[in-house]
């Protein structure tokens, strides 16, 4: 199997997906003649030309909203958005229109488009530019929000995105686009609300999605090499919907949980996911749940400082020493 | 309607005092008897419907808010009544006008307000979100100017299909100070989408004068700014609605390029039926002297009486008749059930409600069990 990058791995899914709908169009800030502003989309533009590939202008609520409009009529627009932050300025399309239309006409609408970009921090640009907003995606019933974790998943769960008649967001993450994981040629999709168990355990069930999902598996390693612990983790990747029986049926296995995510920890993804474990899972818990989340406060821009204020390997294996221990 | 001092103003009352001749234009003049009374209904239809909502939202009957379109009735009807097969139309929160134009009955619509399972949108959107996706009706936005882009992605998806048609967007005075309009105006003209922006200028953003809120009281020479064509006109007569927005939609249509059309009209209540004291930022007169001069239901009655269209017989009957629908309409609301509990949560997700086998997995709702 070919080793490919994440961010390749997104483009073959828009190339393919390109080819097989004609109604499937790319659009967002420098997608086309820039190439994307993290060269997700280069030379797309190049081979389909300005039908597909539309460069707009710096105004996420205007194109978003149009997206959404010309979903309506059968336009599977693929929506990019620079940073998931910037969907911040266009919430009301986003959050009232791409997720209400369908229940405030009583069904007779469905809003079929994705909106993709990164969603995360650790690159050291400060408050503004490094949220991961799935959580209050996943807080809008109508949107479904997925989080891959790697290349293969990252171009199966994006296909399926843009053929699924919701609206998507697929996050993305710019410290995953240059890494590469094996990537089959023949074509393949990944169905939304399955969770992949990233590794088997006995001890420990971590639960976590995104690039948190990879720093996990890396801490799980360490906790069986050098503290004799086995930990499974649970990669998520799809948040709403949500797979909480491989969540359950690992707890239950497992009798303890570390929840990882790159959220802040108030109304996070795993406050939710804590909260259905206590609810399902009472009796099988040996020990508190415990959550690694960033450090609350806004995104701290000083790179050392900003290291640790998201989650990593050690801050990882000190929660699970603690929920084992 | 605040008094405005500026050029085009002055160039629009000129256009006024020509408003005789707009029944002898060529697209008012091609209308047939049946066609003119099918108008003159429409308008009294949306007076008497609106009159039995707040009635019925006085009564208790209706909940939320009511935005009621009275005074404004001949915006809706005129540019409804120019749509072809492949036109499309999306609008705010006062929406009932538009929605009875493009066909909705007054049942469905009223059910809906009524919050009951026979409602347009089976209680689940009130009376800010009709919509009639059949009747190339979209909605129905509550969020002031929310819709703007939305029209102009109906209008994006028709240039890229190839399809003769265009997209007409309604919105009020008080949505032109959104930033997403202007973006959206901007995004219209440099991909040269066939959108037409209606502003149903009534002169009010909710108890805001018009001057005490946009900078330029001429809110279509905003259009100047993002190379657009505009133009504007009176919204008290049908037939002027329709002889203008005709030139805006056949532009749009053969063109493919957007126009920003502001219709000058009024509301002769409140902004919503909450908004009671509507009377303190203007003056008893001044709803008076409209009723009296521009009310939409005299304009068209006296002219189809004129040129022999309509008796004072035909009228009263069809008076009655717009009566005894809105009577109606209630008597049904009342009468229908609410939608059963589990209703709530069907319409999130399309693959939910469509059961699509082998493909629903993971959990969508979070509730408790």
């Amino acid at each position: 199997m070919p080793l490919i990058t994440y961010r390749e791995a997104i483009k073959q899914a828009l190339a393919e997906e390109i080819e097989r709908d004609e109604n499937v169009v790319i659009m967002g800030e420098e997608v086309a003649q820039y190439n994307g502003a993290y060269k997700v989309t280069e030379g797309l533009w190049e081979k389909y030309g300005d039908d597909r590939l539309i460069d707009t202008p710096i105004s996420e609520a205007a194109f978003s909203g149009l997206a959404i409009g010309a979903s309506a009529l059968g336009i599977r627009p693929v929506v990019e958005l620079m940073f998931m932050s910037f969907s911040y300025v266009a919430i009301d399309q986003l959050f009232n229109n791409a997720s209400f239309c369908r229940y405030m006409s009583g069904g007779l609408m469905n809003i079929p488009i994705v909106v993709r970009g990164p969603a995360n921090g650790g690159t050291n640009v400060g408050a503004t530019h490094s949220h991961t907003p799935e959580n209050m995606i996943a807080n809008h019933p109508g949107l479904k929000v997925v989080c891959p974790s790697n290349a293969y998943d990252a171009k199966g769960l994006m296909k399926t995105a843009i053929r699924d008649n919701d609206p998507v967001f697929v996050m993305e993450n710019t410290l995953l686009y240059g890494e590469k994981w094996e990537v089959p040629e023949e074509e393949y999709t990944i169905e939304l609300g399955v969770a992949n168990i990233l590794k088997e355990g006995t001890d420990v069930t971590i639960v976590s999605h995104g690039r948190c999902a990879i720093i996990s598996l890396d801490a799980a390693r360490v906790l069986e090499e050098k503290h004799g612990i086995s930990a499974e983790v649970v990669d998520l990747r799809s948040i709403r919907p949500l797979d909480e029986e491989t969540i359950l049926k690992s707890v239950r296995k497992t009798n303890r949980a570390v929840l990882v995510e790159e959220n802040k920890p108030f109304c996070g993804v795993d406050a939710q996911i804590s909260h259905m474990i206590q609810y399902r899972a009472f009796d099988y818990l040996d020990a508190p749940i415990h959550r690694v989340s960033a450090i609350d406060a806004p995104q701290i821009y000083a790179k050392d400082l900003e290291n640790w204020q998201l989650p990593n390997e050690e801050r990882i294996i000190a929660s699970v020493l603690k929920c084992v221990g | 309607m605040a008094a405005t001092k500026k050029k085009t103003a002055k160039k629009s009352a000129a256009k006024t005092a020509k408003a005789k001749s707009f029944i002898d234009q060529p697209i008012n003049q091609q209308l047939s008897k049946e066609e003119k009374i099918d108008l003159y209904s429409m308008i009294v239809g949306i007076r008497r419907f609106e009159e039995r909502s707040l009635r019925a939202y006085n009564q208790g009957k209706i909940g939320g808010f009511l935005h009621l379109y009275i005074g404004q009735e001949a915006v809706a009807t005129g540019i409804v009544s120019l749509m072809e097969e492949n036109d499309h139309i999306i609008t705010a929160y006062r929406d009932h006008g538009h929605a009875l134009a493009v066909g909705m009955s007054m049942n469905e619509c009223m059910a809906e307000m009524y919050g009951k399972h026979t409602g347009c949108s089976k209680g689940k959107g009130g009376s800010m979100h009709f919509f009639a996706p059949d009747k190339n009706f979209w909605g129905g936005h509550g969020i002031v100017a929310g819709q703007t882009p939305l029209g102009a992605g109906l209008a994006f998806a028709l240039k890229y299909k190839k399809i003769k048609g265009c997209a007409v967007c309604f919105l009020g005075d008080g949505a032109v100070n959104q930033g997403v309009f202007m973006e959206t105006l901007n995004l219209v003209s440099l991909w040269d989408i066939p959108v037409v922006f209606v502003i149903e200028n009534n002169g009010y953003s909710m108890g805001t004068s018009l001057k005490r809120s946009s900078a330029e009281e001429n809110l279509a020479h905003r259009a100047d700014g993002f190379d657009i064509a505009w133009e504007v006109c009176e919204g008290h007569d049908v037939f002027e609605v329709r002889e203008v927005a005709n030139r805006a939609m056949t532009r749009a249509r053969e063109e493919h390029k957007p126009f920003l059309l502001e219709i000058r009209t009024y509301r002769y209540r409140g902004h919503s039926v909450a908004d009671a004291n509507h009377e303190k930022y203007r003056t008893k007169e001044e709803i008076e002297e409209y009723k009296r001069n521009k009310d939409p239901i005299n304009v068209v009655r006296q002219q189809l009486m004129k040129d022999g269209t309509l008796t004072e017989d035909l009228a009263k009957q069809i008076d009655k008749e717009k009566k005894q629908e809105a009577e109606a309409s209630t008597l049904f609301a009342d009468e229908s059930p609410v939608a059963p509990r589990e209703e709530i949560q069907t319409d999130v997700y399309w693959e939910v409600d469509n059961d699509t086998e082998g493909k629903l997995k993971g959990t969508y709702f979070f509730n408790d069990v």
